[in-house]
């Protein structure tokens, strides 16, 4: 007789563990594949899964096998023209049926690259992977951040799950010892009393089945007190408490004066996408703010930042003036982890320039964390990089960075955020 | 008796009315099997236990994790449609159904893997020999938990590694002639204990042997091991000097799910071939007694055809021969030449031509594997009917020669090379463990003995990283040929050592 069983319910993901330990292991491959795919990937389309390719040899299995050369025998299906003694030309090499049985070749791919898709996560996961903000401090118990939930005794009513066993078991026993005490007690003295009618040889029959009698209706009473009762559960309570989390906002200032070409916008929407999907998916609590520049500066939402056209001449100082206002008026330092990431052509109308660094230096770099600068420029550095070097000179979570091509990006970007104070240099 | 509801939506009321009527004509046919337990699961189901070798449990591993991902990747892209079943070699028998199939199909899987594949499980001689079907499941989940307890002692790194080094070696852990004690789950963890502490100070002796303080060179040769060894894996988890107790068992473990399949690997196409002439006798014997009806039949026979085929050499969908052709196809003939032998099968089967087929059949399938079950019962019909030829390529020479076609002086020698074709010791190249320098640099040296000249492919000097992994001293391949020379291949050493 046969047995079914139905193991949909089951679920899929028995393999997730391997799959996990295969992406663990092919790290650093997959992490290069992943590089290069960020510079080919559309501005709108950074956030996908990825198509990962690693060389087939790297993830081989070795195995004792023959290789070519020696006597290959082989018999074959569907002779059409051959008859004993035909020779045959030697297929080329690479296809037809060659003497080895490979497995199966998935056609089209190539054979010599091992091909598969990184899901979201994963992709963020490793793209992402050894990035933090820097210098990043717990700030706030605040109403609206998160709870971490903790052990908080017992309680008599809870859901079956929560039933703490051991300890229902121990009140369960007490009780009973407790409530059968004074039964136990009597029965004790009678049976004593009992045993002593029985030693005595001229013992009352009569006496001693009251006795017996008695004696049962005791036994009885005790085996009649539960072993449980519901009055025993205990059920483990839990508690939840606010953390003290951190809270950050990111102000994202782009340039986007008519130097900037587009080209150069495009590097730097790349650079704030990135940024943008760092935050997003490492970070709970960070707020997003935006400014455009070009003579003014305003806030702006994440549609405008991205795809707004606007434009015009450059003053830089405008963008850190509004930023100095927002921080003002919605940030406090105390509370808040300021962060800044400012990218720039470097083209900036020159007087303005040592007013930017007096700016950053005497305002904005002693609230703030930690302040990227990315200059994206083919050309030479101008005043305005000239100044900042100043302003990096003295503090440390000020770092200039130059990026030339869409390559430079996620290389720069690791650099920014990497959890090695070093390398942020 | 109505006919059986012929969906194509399946529920499990119908399964069961189809199996109790297949198990029903199974018994008919004397069909011994194991009890059924059918598992019905979705797609995605299939695809993790194609991945851990179609085990329902298994330790972790990257490997396995690649071959999901790789069949995964098949599976959407449809290069690749998943296998209609996955039968386990286990008591009781457990047979995997997909959910998306039609009830047709969930018959021709009964019928091909809960009576055919367990039938032969059960009764064939290499698995009742080799493999204890009710123990494995115990000794997975055993070794899954051991591992993932090495894991979490020693570092699932140090795991991953022993376990990629005992990978490589995989297919020379098995005992070709003896016959493995059987597994048993309670036996296997109290020994592994004991194990751990005798192994380690067993080893150390072998080491300690050396005479100490006498100068005396000694003239005969001492020889280690004294018989060339061919189960490395073994090899290693009984000598290798400097593994650790746990590394063993790894190394034990391995060994011991390698040894589980070592029969399905010589039996694919008499295993393949018994399951698939049973789903068809047995649905067709359902058909010709009025219960199944003819849109049952006719999409059931659409599947077998495909199952069944064989492309011609020069195809494009040629990747050998299918062993699902040639297995139920002999079974076929076998039975054809039972019932009414040709003057040929006279002359080629002797007694067997004329003989009660039921009888020839199970006596086929209980005591051979696929080497001689070719050598013994194909005949010259199946060699025109697939216009089987056999080509020789000899590296040396600028053509391929045509050494046999289908006809009468080349019956024997294709039948002999078929045979040969499947036979394990061909397949895979003859590597022996042929001494170790117990009174020197421990070194451990391995021998190849090659078959018509046929030279080990580049990937051995990786799978020597592997064995020096494990072993820890240095090792060599050697190759001996034909002639006696030997010829230095390959080695891998310890580094920094002076020389």
């Amino acid at each position: 007789m046969s047995h079914f069983i139905d193991r949909r319910p089951n679920g899929k993901g028995k393999s997730t563990v391997n799959r996990q330990r295969f992406i663990r292991r092919y790290k650093q491959q997959i992490k290069r594949s992943v590089s290069d795919a960020i510079g080919n990937r559309s501005v709108t389309d950074i956030d996908s899964g990825e198509q990962i390719t690693i060389p087939k040899r790297d993830v081989s299995e070795p195995l004792f096998h023959t290789g070519k050369g020696g006597t290959h025998k082989r018999v074959l299906p569907g002779n059409d023209q051959f008859a004993k003694g035909d020779k045959i030309k030697r297929p080329p090499p690479g296809q037809g049926q060659g003497s080895g049985d490979g497995d199966a070749t998935n056609t089209g791919e190539g054979e010599d690259e091992f091909v598969f898709s990184l899901s979201k996560d994963e992709y963020l996961d490793i793209l992402f992977d050894g990035l933090e903000l820097p210098n990043l401090k717990k700030t706030t118990v605040n109403s609206s951040t998160e709870f971490e939930t903790y052990r908080a005794g017992y309680q008599t009513e809870g859901i079956p799950s929560n039933l703490d066993i051991v300890r229902s078991l121990k009140g369960a026993v007490a009780r009973k010892i407790a409530m059968t005490s004074a039964s136990r007690k009597e029965l004790r003295e009678l049976e004593a009393e009992l045993q002593h009618l029985l030693g005595d040889p001229h013992h009352d029959r009569e006496k001693i089945l009251a006795l017996e009698a008695k004696i049962e209706e005791l036994k009885e009473r005790i085996a009649k007190v539960p072993f449980i009762d519901t009055f025993d559960l205990r059920f483990r309570n839990y508690a939840k408490r606010p953390v003290p989390s951190s809270q950050a906002v990111m102000f994202c200032l782009m340039d986007v004066s008519g130097s900037m070409d587009q080209a150069t916008k495009d590097i730097a929407k790349r650079f704030y996408i990135l940024l943008y999907l760092f935050l997003n998916a490492r970070y709970d609590n960070v707020d997003v703010v935006y400014i455009r520049h070009h003579t003014q500066a305003k806030e702006v939402d994440e549609q405008t930042f991205f795809y707004s056209q606007e434009t015009g001449g450059t003053i830089v100082s405008s963008a850190l003036k509004e930023m100095q206002k927002i921080v003002d008026e919605r940030y406090d330092p105390a509370e808040w982890n300021i962060y800044a990431a400012q990218a720039s052509d470097g083209d900036n109308w020159s007087d303005d320039s040592p007013l930017c660094r007096d700016l950053l230096a005497n305002d904005l770099m002693p609230v703030t964390r930690f302040y990227a600068y990315i200059e994206i420029t083919t050309r030479d550095h101008q005043s305005l990089w000239n100044e900042y070097q100043k302003v990096s000179d003295v503090w440390e979570n000020f770092v200039c960075k130059h990026i030339v091509s869409v390559d430079d990006i996620l290389p720069v970007f690791r650099e920014l955020f990497s959890t090695d104070s070093e390398l942020r240099g | 008796m109505s006919m059986l509801d012929d969906g194509p939506d399946w529920n499990f009321e119908l399964l069961e009315q189809y199996d109790a009527e297949i198990g029903a004509l199974a018994k008919r046919f004397r069909l011994k099997t194991y009890p059924n337990q059918i598992e019905v699961i979705t797609a995605e189901q299939m695809m993790d236990a194609y991945a851990s070798i179609g085990m329902p449990i298994n330790y972790s591993h990257w490997s396995f994790g690649k071959k999901f991902i790789h069949t995964e990747q098949n599976y959407r892209r449809g290069f690749m449609g998943l296998a209609y079943e996955i039968v386990i070699n286990a008591d009781p028998c457990i047979a995997y159904l997909m959910e998306e199939n039609t009830v047709t199909m969930q018959a021709l899987v009964i019928a091909h893997a809960c009576y055919g594949h367990n039938s032969f499980f059960k009764n064939n001689y290499l698995f009742k020999t080799w493999t204890d079907a009710s123990a494995i499941i115990d000794y997975l989940v055993f070794a899954k938990d051991y591992v993932a307890k090495c894991e979490t002692k020693h570092g699932v790194e140090a795991v991953e590694h022993t376990l990629d080094a005992c990978h490589a070696l995989m297919n020379y852990g098995v005992d070709r002639y003896k016959r493995p004690p059987n597994l048993s789950i309670e036996e296997e963890k109290h020994r592994q204990e004991e194990r751990e502490k005798y192994l380690q100070s067993q080893v150390n002796d072998l080491w300690r042997t050396l005479p100490k303080g006498e100068k005396t060179v000694h003239k005969e040769e001492f020889r280690f091991p004294a018989e060339p060894e061919e189960n490395i894996l073994y090899f290693i988890e009984k000598h290798a000097p400097l593994l650790e107790p746990w590394q063993r068992e790894l190394v034990r473990i391995v060994r011991k799910i390698s040894q589980y399949f070592y029969p399905q690997k010589q039996t694919q196409v008499m295993n393949e071939g018994w399951a698939t002439f049973w789903h068809y006798h047995l649905l067709n014997t359902l058909y010709d007694e009025g219960k199944v009806t003819d849109r049952f039949i006719m999409e059931f026979l659409h599947s077998h055809t495909g199952v069944v085929a064989q492309p011609d050499y020069n195809s494009p969908y040629f990747s050998g021969i299918n062993p699902y052709a040639l297995g139920f196809n002999m079974f076929m003939d076998i039975k054809r030449y039972c019932e009414s032998p040709t003057q040929e099968d006279k002359e080629w089967f002797g007694d067997l031509a004329g003989s009660n087929w039921l009888d020839t059949l199970h006596f086929a399938m209980e005591n051979f594997k696929d080497e001689s079950f070719i050598s013994q019962f194909l005949s010259p019909k199946i060699m025109r009917d697939f216009r089987l030829f056999s080509i020789e390529d000899d590296s040396s020479k600028p053509f391929i020669n045509v050494s046999a076609i289908h006809d009468e002086l080349g019956y024997r020698q294709i039948k002999e090379q078929l045979s040969a074709q499947y036979n394990l010791s061909n397949i895979e190249p003859n590597i022996q463990v042929y001494k170790v320098d117990v009174r020197g640099d421990r070194s451990l040296t391995l021998r190849y003995y090659p078959q018509a000249g046929k030279p080990l492919a580049a990937s051995k000097t990786e799978v020597l990283k592997h064995l020096h992994h494990l072993w820890k001293f240095d090792v060599y391949l050697e190759q001996e040929n034909a002639d006696g020379t030997v010829l230095k291949l390959s080695s891998c050493r310890t580094e920094g050592k002076v020389a």
